[in-house]
């Protein structure tokens, strides 16, 4: 069903995480300056290694499977690749984004021969590594973007990029380097790439509101999911016609979206419960809840505890605040544990509760009645 | 961490302004609407139409409109229509609207919240419950995150 970890003793909310290839060592950032690396042991997870190089808080960290780097961004306008020697140190180069605003976001490209970063100072730098000058650069795509640049994520041909902001827009770019790569051929959502172009771009709502909080590029590349602060969920499908279709749900704020199939995407967010729901032609529909948890009654001391708390807090009842599912703040994070976009098994989500929760989706299915995963 | 320091005044200089590409609402691209027809929703009520009556009242909002008067005068028609409603009906005018109309009643019940009428409030709490049940908190939340207010 789920699993639910916690790193050390702190319970700080966990802004961001990131996992290594196996899933046998995990970076996280406790809501500060530091980048914590915890390695599994057996049934245990002990901290091997803390980053930390960053002055003010890490806001994104993502590490590249198969190069084995992590790339991690701050509110103290750096960003840092981190690589890791023979002894098992990590050591890190500077990257030159030449921005005035917090850095926000950041994720490998699908080669991992490059990286984006969004950043309050609304524009997205590419980076990429130079080899005459041994070291990382960047190259800006800045319009039409005006405002903080809050999500982003790759297509899986390494060339697009989505990018979701504070304007209310989402916009897909090409961020084609000529540089380090051959001309891209076209695809569905352009034909001409030079880097910067912005191909596709698309408002949260028709009246100006809700910020996006998250953007998933589907499997196939060919649908583009968001989630924005109006509680709405949202995909608009380049093979057809880029049309945006829109859901308004009855929850709180969702913060991160992924597609677990090529049909199906998790979202998650302030109501602290990820659900599942399923683009099917022109609808968005809900499926199911992930999260079922029943708080347990705490049954004989109810009459005591109802004294006790008539004594200490002059309440009659005895309302806690403990929630109703197994995060107890607001999931912030998405993360896909084992599988890929397009057939995920597994996947993890962290949050303000300083939890880490990792969900079966195999075996959730075969739990929750009505879920079925297409 | 920033340094403290006695002096906050820096903070509310606005450094923005200077960018040329500052972020700008998007101008209203439709036609300017109007707003709900009185007379209409008058005649509605009068004939004792009520759910037809806050459908026109919510599907006619002027929520792209820059004019304040207009605005006001909506939110006049649209709490008369509401306050028409008895408790009893109130479930079932609810029912009757799609949720887009639920998200528009929703910022209504609020803006009525803001100018109380006598007894104004007490309905209008039972209205927010019997639109919350269906709208949820996700309408409370777009009442909050719209740019385009009623």
């Amino acid at each position: 069903m789920s699993q639910t970890l916690t790193f050390g003793d702190s319970c700080a909310p966990v802004t961001c995480h990131a996992w290594n290839k196996d899933r046998t060592q995990i970076a996280f950032s406790p809501n500060n300056n530091e980048v914590h690396i915890y390695q599994k042991e057996g049934n245990d997870w002990k901290q091997t290694n803390n980053l930390v190089e960053h002055d003010l808080k890490v806001m994104g960290i993502d590490w590249a499977p198969n190069t084995n780097r992590i790339v991690t961004c701050s509110v103290d306008r750096n960003a840092y690749v981190w690589t890791q020697g023979d002894d098992g140190k990590w050591t890190t180069t500077l990257v030159l984004l030449r921005i005035n605003r917090a850095a926000t976001c950041v994720k490998w490209s699908p080669m991992e021969n490059k990286f984006a970063v969004g950043s309050g100072a609304r524009l997205i730098s590419i980076c990429y590594f130079e080899k005459e000058n041994n070291w990382w650069v960047s190259k800006h795509i800045k319009k039409p973007i005006r405002s903080t640049v809050t999500s982003i994520d790759w297509h899986p041909n390494n060339i697009l990029l989505v990018a979701g902001s504070a304007d209310f827009k989402v916009r897909v770019y090409s961020a084609y380097i000529k540089d380090i790569e051959d001309q891209p051929g076209p695809n569905v959502w352009g034909t001409k790439l030079p880097l910067g172009q912005m191909l596709a771009e698309f408002p949260n709502s028709p009246n100006g509101g809700g910020w996006v909080h998250s953007v998933s590029f589907s499997a196939d590349g060919n649908k583009v999911a968001w989630v924005g602060h109006d509680s709405s969920i949202n995909v608009a499908d380049a093979t057809q016609g880029k049309a945006i279709i829109k859901l308004k749900t009855e929850y709180l704020p969702f913060l991160g979206c992924s597609w677990v199939t090529n049909n199906s995407l998790v979202v998650a967010g302030h109501s602290c419960i990820p659900l599942m729901y399923c683009h099917e032609g022109d609808q968005i529909k809900f499926v199911a809840k992930l999260d079922n948890t029943q708080r347990k009654e705490s049954g004989g001391l109810s009459a005591m505890k109802k004294f006790q708390s008539l004594d200490r807090q002059a309440r009659i009842e005895t309302n806690d605040t403990l929630l109703d599912s197994i995060h107890q703040n607001a999931i912030t994070s998405i993360r896909i544990f084992e599988g890929t976009k397009a057939n995920t098994h597994k996947f993890s989500t962290t949050g303000l509760d300083g939890q880490l929760v990792i969900w079966d989706l195999d075996s959730l299915e075969r739990s929750i009645e009505g879920l079925k995963i297409v | 961490m920033a340094k403290n320091t006695s002096s906050s005044a820096f903070r509310k200089i606005d450094i923005d302004q200077y960018n040329e590409d500052n972020f700008k609402e998007d101008e209203a691209e439709q036609s300017i609407p109007t707003g709900p027809d009185e007379g209409e929703v008058c005649a509605l009520l009068n004939q004792g139409r009520y759910i037809d009556a806050l459908k026109v009242v919510l599907n006619n909002a002027p929520v792209g409109s820059a004019n304040q008067q207009i605005k006001d005068n909506a939110l006049a028609l649209t709490l008369k229509v509401l306050l028409a409603i008895k408790s009893t009906q109130i479930e079932e005018a609810v029912g009757n609207l799609c949720l887009d109309d639920i998200d528009i009643l929703m910022k209504y019940i609020y803006r009525g919240f803001e100018c109380p009428t006598e007894g104004s409030s007490g309905h209008l709490l039972l209205w927010h419950e019997k639109a919350f049940n269906i709208g949820g908190s996700g309408s409370i939340v777009r009442v909050l995150s719209d740019r385009m207010k009623v």
